[in-house]
């Protein structure tokens, strides 16, 4: 360890340009654009390579899944030389005590110095019993490993907001990453997030040394601050009234708004829209299905899938909706009301209603 | 006698304990323990059985896709849905993509480090290494130059402390490649790492995107037009065809090649591991539709006894036929724990009698693991790419047949080297040989539909679910990339009523039955040689042979839809 991100770089035969390249895709990725380049190639000049974990807990590994089908140059170098990856259950070659030993000498020798990435949720249930690892409770890990972090990043919907194990009636109590550390969690929800996202904030940490700009609900701004709707090439067909009626209708085929055969994408911030999916190559709605909404907080619970939402203020084309949006029952009207809220104030009452939830548990 | 405990099991999906006694040098016993459990089952009672796919998809973002099919076609076989021709092919499509995906990702990431001595490649010449190389691959890429380079990066990896790779079994006795051999299979571990994104683009074209793509009761969501920008046309169909044409290159001139090399120097490891003598496998590939099993490109079938003369019939909706035990597992049944119950009548209420954590050992306990225990016709099976392709050896299908045997022939061993460590590892490289080769033929069937216009993907007949029943019950079967899967839905007034999963890794992962059966992973582990107490990579070898996936393999579920969170420590 203590090697430079360059240094490193050098060493296994890359020139000066690839360098130049890797910070100027390392910027682009961090929303810095090409004013950034300068700032990245300063930071991974000086950096050392910092020490990362990467936590398991009730979760599918979709999050380390997606992490891998990251797009961006030399992705294998980000993960090799970029980070010091020294705990991972899915790729490390150790197992048993071998592992955990990776994990206490990297938590050890590192204080306040490592980035913790936490994939999943915590069952706090029942003394923790439902997700153990080496005979102790991912409650009782998740508090050794998050004491002397640096950062702690929450991947993906699971760790961000309990995502399917906390749908009701949630089973094992399953409890997200934020109400349980006493710091700061930066949350990347999405089921999974998209690759370049996850690849983006790691990437922001390391080039700025800073935790990211962060919204009320601990989601970095860049990649959460727009609608899925907002930005999405149909958004014109719903505009003008053109939707699909059926799936695989005429419609469909002519690429109409989702709309009426549900989409999540007017109630969900999330990048999907710009930076798309496996290196750009489609999103859920480009390849004709609507969003269903995986990086909102409860939208296991925010079903059925396939009934569109209503029309509401704040929503965007009112009259658009209101028009065209045909079929709009009266239940389906309530159930949406909660989306009419401000999203910041919303979720900090969800937030405050679970915390009730819990203790009556409890 | 000595009890060795491996906890985390790594480089597999989920949380897995295994516990190992060893006499001797030998394991003698062992106990395999899934130690998490979400409750999928119990959450999807109450909701639209045309969201089951998506919420059953999150079971496994390793083998995303594959429950998410199981799903839709539970749904569709409740519901009496057959879905256009069209929209089979591109389920067919994504699915044998998944199998090439998964097992390529299996051999390199999740198994290669058992057989591949990392830091042992430093020692190695490139040229000899290129030279090795080129003499079984074409693969341009093999080149001197090339192998230097991986080795420089090796280094500089090794000097700032190996990050994933710290604390592996360097050195082991046990790691028998030359350096050249190990030098080749690292460099390909970093080029799978790579290749694997590009053909998960598949998904991404017909599902919006990777780890899991969007799937569609009564077909799939995407639309095909060639006269349209927004929708599967001309350059969406070359990009995958381009996919499919990458994947086949590395499959052919890397992975197979590299793994029959790999096993080459570990013929003993076909006589460890074999475990069970039973097999099963659903079948998959539909020429005809899913609904005639009998026109699919595997069999569904059983081997018992391993005699390859004779396959029984499966019926999954048989009471008597699949059954699940709980004798050693986490859960009580109402009328006792000795019982097994077919998933249609099943119940779970989740009890946890381990000891209290933190934990050093589960000897002592009766019950040891949150995975149930499935048997067919009490018997224990395994499932995955050994099963499915003994299973179509059986029934005379002549395609594996040859396939088999021009692989025994090359690396010089019996047929009966397939019931090992090794023949699950080979097997697996067949199996995705064999998807490989359907992939190539699904998509020119695609494009021969696209040329006559033939584009309908979706039937909406029964989408409304006024058009349902008022009450309707459905099961569907998926050969999994880790075998047999199956899912049970039973819907009433237009919500599902009960949904169970029977998984692969359940099947092969499970605790011992009431009759002290054990399942794959323990009986594998028995007469496994184990050189070191305090590195075991004999353990690891035969359980990641399987490609194990915990998160699939355990659930709770309960018809009545009782609390089912009452724990008491015992």
């Amino acid at each position: 360890m203590g090697q430079s991100i360059w240094n490193s770089m050098q060493q296994k035969g890359y020139s000066r340009r690839d360098f130049l390249q890797f910070c100027a895709a390392a910027a682009t990725v961090a929303g810095l654009g090409k004013s950034g380049v300068a700032q990245v190639v300063s930071a991974f000049e000086k950096k050392e390579k910092p020490a990362v974990v990467w936590m398991h807990f009730q979760e599918c590994t979709c999050c380390s899944e997606s992490f891998i089908r990251a797009s961006h140059p030399i992705v294998l170098d980000v993960l090799l030389d970029v980070l010091s990856l020294n705990y991972t259950e899915t790729l490390m070659a150790a197992s048993g005590f071998q592992a955990e030993k990776s994990l206490s000498d990297t938590i050890e020798k590192n204080k306040g110095k490592y980035i913790v990435l936490v994939e999943g949720a915590v069952p706090t249930h029942d003394g923790g019993v439902y997700c153990m690892i080496g005979g102790k409770t991912a409650e009782s890990i998740l508090q050794t490993v998050s004491k002397d972090a640096a950062a702690i990043v929450a991947w993906g919907s699971c760790a961000s907001n309990g995502c399917i194990q906390a749908a009701k009636p949630n089973p094992t109590g399953s409890t997200p990453i934020h109400k349980l550390v006493d710091k700061t969690v930066i949350n990347v929800p999405g089921c999974p997030p998209i690759a370049d996202v996850m690849m983006a904030v790691v990437t922001h940490l390391l080039v700025l040394g800073q935790i990211p700009a962060l919204d009320s609900q601990g989601r970095p701004k860049e990649f959460y601050g727009r609608r899925v709707h907002d930005t999405c090439y149909r958004r014109p067909c719903y505009d003008a009234g053109l939707f699909v009626e059926s799936f695989d209708d005429e419609n469909a085929r002519k690429g109409y708004c989702l709309y009426k055969v549900g989409c999540r994408g007017p109630v969900t911030y999330n990048a999907c829209s710009v930076t798309k999916w496996n290196e750009g190559t489609s999103y859920p709605i480009q390849s004709g299905h609507g969003c269903i909404g995986c990086s909102e907080e409860g939208f296991w619970d925010n079903g059925p899938f396939y009934q569109h939402l209503a029309s509401f203020p704040g929503f965007g084309v009112e009259s658009t909706a209101d028009t065209v949006g045909a079929v709009v029952g009266v239940a389906t009207l309530a159930g949406v009301a909660a989306h009419a809220v401000v999203t910041n104030i919303r979720k900090r009452k969800v937030i405050a209603e679970v915390h009730t939830e819990d203790q009556k548990e409890s | 006698m000595t009890r060795i405990v491996v906890d985390p099991i790594t480089r597999i999906e989920g949380h897995l304990r295994i516990e190992a006694v060893v006499e001797n040098g030998v394991i003698t016993d062992a106990f395999s323990a899934g130690t998490m459990v979400r409750g999928i089952e119990k959450i999807l009672i109450g909701r639209d059985p045309r969201d089951a796919w998506a919420f059953t998809e999150r079971v496994c973002g390793v083998c995303t896709t594959v429950h998410a099919l199981a799903s839709v076609r539970a749904v569709e076989n409740a519901l009496g849905i057959t879905i256009p021709p069209t929209a089979e092919l591109i389920r067919s499509i994504m699915m044998t993509t998944q199998y090439v995906q998964d097992h390529v990702i299996h051999f390199y990431h999740l198994h290669a480090l058992d057989w591949v001595d990392i830091v042992n490649a430093l020692k190695a010449d490139p040229k000899k290494a290129a030279e090795l190389a080129q003499s079984f691959s074409k693969w341009d890429k093999n080149t001197p130059a090339y192998f230097t380079e991986v080795q420089d990066k090796v280094k500089a990896f090794a000097a700032s402390g190996l990050g994933i790779f710290a604390n592996g079994y360097w050195g082991h006795p046990a790691y028998k490649l030359p350096p050249e051999v190990n030098l080749i299979a690292v460099a390909h571990y970093l080029d799978a790492l790579e290749w694997q994104k590009e053909i998960c683009k598949i998904h991404a074209v017909f599902g919006g995107k990777n780890p899991h793509p969007n799937y569609l009761v009564g077909g799939v969501p995407c639309s095909i037009n060639v006269n349209e920008v927004a929708a599967i046309n001309s350059d969406r169909l070359n990009l995958v065809k381009r996919l499919i044409d990458q994947a086949d290159e590395f499959l052919n001139q890397v992975y197979i090649p590299d793994l029959l090399t790999v096993a080459g120097f570990y013929k003993d490891w076909a006589s460890h591991g074999g475990g069970l003598s039973n097999y099963l496998s659903y079948g998959e590939f539909p020429t005809k539709g899913y609904n005639q099993p009998d026109s699919f490109k595997y069999p569904r079938g059983v081997v018992l006894n391993r005699d390859l003369s004779h396959v029984y019939p499966v019926n999954a909706t048989d009471s008597q036929e699949i059954k699940e035990y709980i004798a050693h597992s986490w859960y009580n049944y109402e009328k006792g724990d000795s019982e097994g119950i077919h998933p249609w009548a099943g119940e779970t209420k989740i009890k946890y009698s381990g000891p209290k954590p933190p934990f050093v050992t589960l000897e002592g306990y009766e019950k040891y693991s949150f995975l149930k225990t499935p048997r067919w016709k009490d018997n224990p099976m395994e499932v995955g790419p050994l099963a499915r392709l003994l299973v179509a050896y059986a029934s005379g299908r002549t395609d594996v047949q040859e396939l088999v045997k021009a692989t025994l022939g090359q690396l010089k061993v019996p047929v009966t080297a397939l019931f090992s460590t090794l023949g699950r590892t080979a097997a697996r490289g067949l199996d995705a040989a064999l998807a490989m080769i359907w992939l190539k033929e699904y998509y020119g069937q695609l494009m021969e539909r696209v040329k006559i216009n033939e584009v309908s993907t979706f039937n909406g007949e029964f989408w409304e679910p006024k058009t349902w029943p008022k009450e309707a019950e459905g099961v569907g079967l998926v050969e999994a990339p880790r075998g047999a899967l199956a899912h049970w839905i039973k819907i009433k007034n237009g919500a599902i009523e009960n949904y169970q999963l029977v998984v692969p890794t359940t099947w092969n992962g499970s605790p011992r039955d009431a009759k002290g059966q054990r399942s794959s992973f323990e009986q594998a582990l028995i007469g496994t040689p184990v050189v070191k107490i305090n590195e075991p990579v004999e353990i690891l070898r035969t359980i990641h042979s399987f490609d194990p996936c915990l998160a699939c393999a355990v659930h709770l579920y309960d018809p009545q839809g009782r609390h089912l969170h009452q724990v008491s420590f015992e």
